[in-house]
């Protein structure tokens, strides 16, 4: 026998579990305001501290202070907050449509809405988005129609994507929204490329990379970093952290690091860690980070800490793996609410706004919905013809296609 | 005795297994506490410990090849890919690793793992929940390839997989996946072994997975006395039970819900062309997934239904 212990396997395990009270006072939450705003072309180095705090804009006092704060207008805030209170309305919408048997699918990004929506602020005609499913705020946050987006969810006769694709897998080349991939993180290292091309071309467009923080482990994270490291590619690589990757707590990912962002430190990219519920955080680090890869800076890393409150996809029933308090516990708030509460101490908003705002967005969401009723839903057609289902394979339809449509008769 | 859902008898299984041999461990994305989104794992991390049943990082390079070390080490680890369709990124450790580490060692390492996988489609799932890969894993050496397509089957295969030397992919049909069969037995299913579901005459079906059930009722709509096999095993292949059933009826129908070009059943047709071939009194047909992506509204004009295998039972009859 020898006299060391028997190893034993680790195996991390999230805090609470179903029947647990949830209680997170002993997350550390930095004071809003407390990060500094470096220069752009800091040196990576100089700003490892920033991988491990939150930065944080709005007080508990509904204040903005601090280095990142002040960089948008009243207006511009509150089109920000009509934006997450659009995705909302949308996503509570496409829920119920799912539940109806409308369609087979849905995904919301409940309790994420600020992220995508500040961040899309960012971004210039012709920079490109590599996205994942739970970035519907990049378009309603900007000009694409929402009703192609339901028929789209509903694969209806005017889906733009012809029924190929399972509901919210989106894409848009004009409104600078990738194809959405079913696979995990392939995006990822592929944004890095479409950056490293635009470098090449000597153009002015920035790409964005877009992972939920369980697909960090995928083989195609670790890819984009060390290529967005390598060649300085214009790219701005996004980890939103909604603690959660279907059952899995963000604990099985990250392994003994103490942040996600900090995986871009050894990758000697600038990694920044930010409050994914705080609206002018997001919006403040972003554009950071576009004005970074704009001037040739090259890649920067954030994290955006959130929670994902709703379920995973509609397949998903999360009080079987979670305490049921956990979203309504969680310390960094509602991002609507925060932004309200905010603009509300400001003196530019009140209750009574925010009550009419919501009602006139969830007017406009089922109005668009009936719209799109009109070109069919999954369930009760008219889909785009079957024929369709044999187009885009090649350019050109080789002649194995062209005879297996015929055999199919459509 | 009360039934089983092939999910039920798959769980069971894995159960059997790791009662009898504490070197089984189970091991996936969101396999652990929660018990897989299919539940086929739900269980079994409360009975028999962490460090036997646990999550992973969403990873399947990882999960594959972590998989790999651990069976070269003695365990008999029984992964779960948590779609088909997410076997992509551990394919590498597959095809180059997996299957090759008896050979290319001279036997001194083994790697006896199961990787089980949901596949196929009929779920309105899309692109990412519904492919049907098990040509690019019949097509490589050193692995084996099990599609089983019912619950006594799914159990005994399962069984049987995990307590084979070799790597194998145990693939599973998911629109299989909830009905109610007969699960209860704890024995091993050969792999390698055809089993005849239908006994007949006038053509042989070859069929696996979720396209014996569409055989069957294409047979029946069609009137025609079909003998239906249902292979089980893709790879080792039971081709006596091929041979000899096609040399008794002379014709032969191939159905898969995978893509045509260079799909499982361009080999099955091979291998009755150059075994059966002065026996066949017509052509063999196949009824396939057409050669394009997998499309989401459109599945069921996309993959073989009992209409289209009726169409091509016909069409081998008529050239009687
Ligand atoms: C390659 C691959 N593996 C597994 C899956 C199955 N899957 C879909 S979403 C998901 C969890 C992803 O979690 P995370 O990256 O944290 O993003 P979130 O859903 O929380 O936004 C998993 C495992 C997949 N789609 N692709």
């Amino acid at each position: 026998m020898s006299d060391t212990k028997p190893l034993s396997l680790y195996v991390p395990e999230p805090e609470f579990r179903p029947g647990d009270t949830p209680d997170f006072s002993n997350v550390p939450i930095p004071k809003a305001g407390a990060a500094p705003r470096p220069p752009v072309d800091v040196d990576p180095g100089d700003i490892r501290d920033l991988a491990y705090t939150i930065i944080r804009v709005m007080n508990r006092e509904g204040e903005a202070v601090g280095p990142w704060a002040d960089m948008l207008s009243d207006e511009e805030i509150k089109e920000g907050l009509e934006d997450m209170m659009r995705v909302r309305a949308f996503d509570a919408r496409m829920l119920m449509a799912q539940r109806q048997g409308k369609t087979s699918f849905y995904m919301q990004c409940l309790g994420e809405e600020a992220i995508a929506c500040a961040f899309s602020k960012v971004l210039k005609s012709g920079d490109m988005n590599f996205p994942t499913y739970r970035q519907q705020g990049l378009l309603l946050s900007t000009d694409y129609p929402m009703v192609d987006m339901i028929n789209q969810i509903y694969s209806n006769a005017a889906d733009p994507l012809q029924g190929r694709q399972l509901p919210i897998m989106y894409s848009s080349k004009e409104h600078g929204f990738f194809t959405i991939s079913g696979n995990l993180a392939t995006q990822f290292i592929q944004g890095v490329g479409w950056a490293m091309a635009s470098a090449i071309k000597g153009d002015d467009k920035i790409a964005t990379s877009w992972i939920g923080e369980g697909s960090t482990a995928e083989n195609d994270f670790h890819s984009a970093l060390v290529f967005a490291s390598t060649y300085r590619a214009p790219v701005i690589l996004n980890i939103v952290n909604n603690q959660w990757a279907i059952s899995t707590f963000q604990g099985i990912a990250r392994g003994g690091a103490a942040t996600f962002a900090s995986r871009g430190l050894g990758f000697g990219i600038p990694s920044l860690r930010v409050d994914g519920n705080d609206y002018l955080a997001v919006y403040a680090v972003a554009k950071w980070a576009a004005d970074r890869a704009r001037a040739g800076h090259g890649p920067t890393l954030i994290e955006y800490v959130t929670y994902r409150m709703g379920g995973h996809s509609t397949s998903d029933d999360p009080s079987a793996y979670r305490a049921k308090e956990e979203s309504t516990s969680w310390p960094l708030g509602d991002p609507v609410e925060r932004l309200k509460d905010y603009l509300i101490k400001r003196g530019v908003w009140s209750d009574a706004q925010h009550h009419q705002m919501k009602e006139m967005l969830e007017a406009e969401v089922a109005e668009v919905q009936k719209q799109a009723e009109k070109n069919g839903t999954l369930h009760d057609g008219p889909h785009s013809s079957p024929g369709t289902m044999f187009e885009d394979v090649y350019e050109e339809m080789p002649l194995h296609l062209r005879r297996q449509r015929q055999e199919a008769g459509v | 005795m009360a039934r089983m859902t092939m999910i039920q008898a798959i769980r069971s299984a894995m159960d059997v297994s790791m009662a009898r041999d504490d070197n089984v461990v189970v091991f996936g994305e969101d396999v652990g506490f929660f018990g897989g989104v299919f539940r086929c794992t739900q269980g079994l991390q409360e009975k028999y410990g962490k460090h036997r049943c646990f999550d992973t990082p969403i990873s399947e390079s990882g999960i594959i090849g972590a998989a790999i070390g651990m069976a070269t080490y003695g365990l008999r680890p029984c992964a779960e890919i948590q779609f088909a369709d997410y076997m992509y990124p551990g394919y590498d450790q597959i095809t180059q690793e997996a299957s090759r580490i008896r050979y290319r060692s001279n036997n001194d390492f083994t790697v006896p793992m199961v990787v089980r996988m949901p596949t196929g489609g009929g779920i309105f799932g899309g692109q990412t929940h519904s492919q049907s890969p098990e040509a690019l894993f019949a097509h490589v050496s050193g692995i084996k390839t099990v599609i089983p397509s019912n619950p006594y089957d799914a159990k005994g295969l399962l069984i049987a997989s995990i307590e084979d030397e070799d790597p194998v992919m145990f693939l599973e049909p998911k629109r299989l996946y909830n009905g109610p069969f007969d699960g209860h037995h704890d024995r091993p299913v050969p792999l390698g072994k055809a089993a005849i579901r239908r006994e007949g005459a006038e053509v042989t079906m070859l069929v696996y997975g979720t396209m014996v059930y569409v055989a069957e009722a294409a047979a029946e709509e069609a009137g025609v006395d079909a003998e239906i096999i249902d292979l089980r095993t893709l790879l080792p292949l039971d081709m006596e039970a091929i041979e000899k059933s096609v040399q008794k009826t002379g014709r032969c129908v191939i159905v898969h819900e995978a893509t045509r070009t260079c799909g499982y059943g361009a080999e099955l047709a091979a291998i009755v062309a150059e075994n059966c071939f002065y026996h066949l009194e017509s052509p063999v047909v196949r009824v396939t997934g057409w050669d394009t992506p997998y499309p989401h509204a459109h599945e069921w004009d996309y993959f073989p239904g009992p209409a289209r295998v009726g169409a091509a039972l016909k069409k081998v009859m008529e050239k009687a």
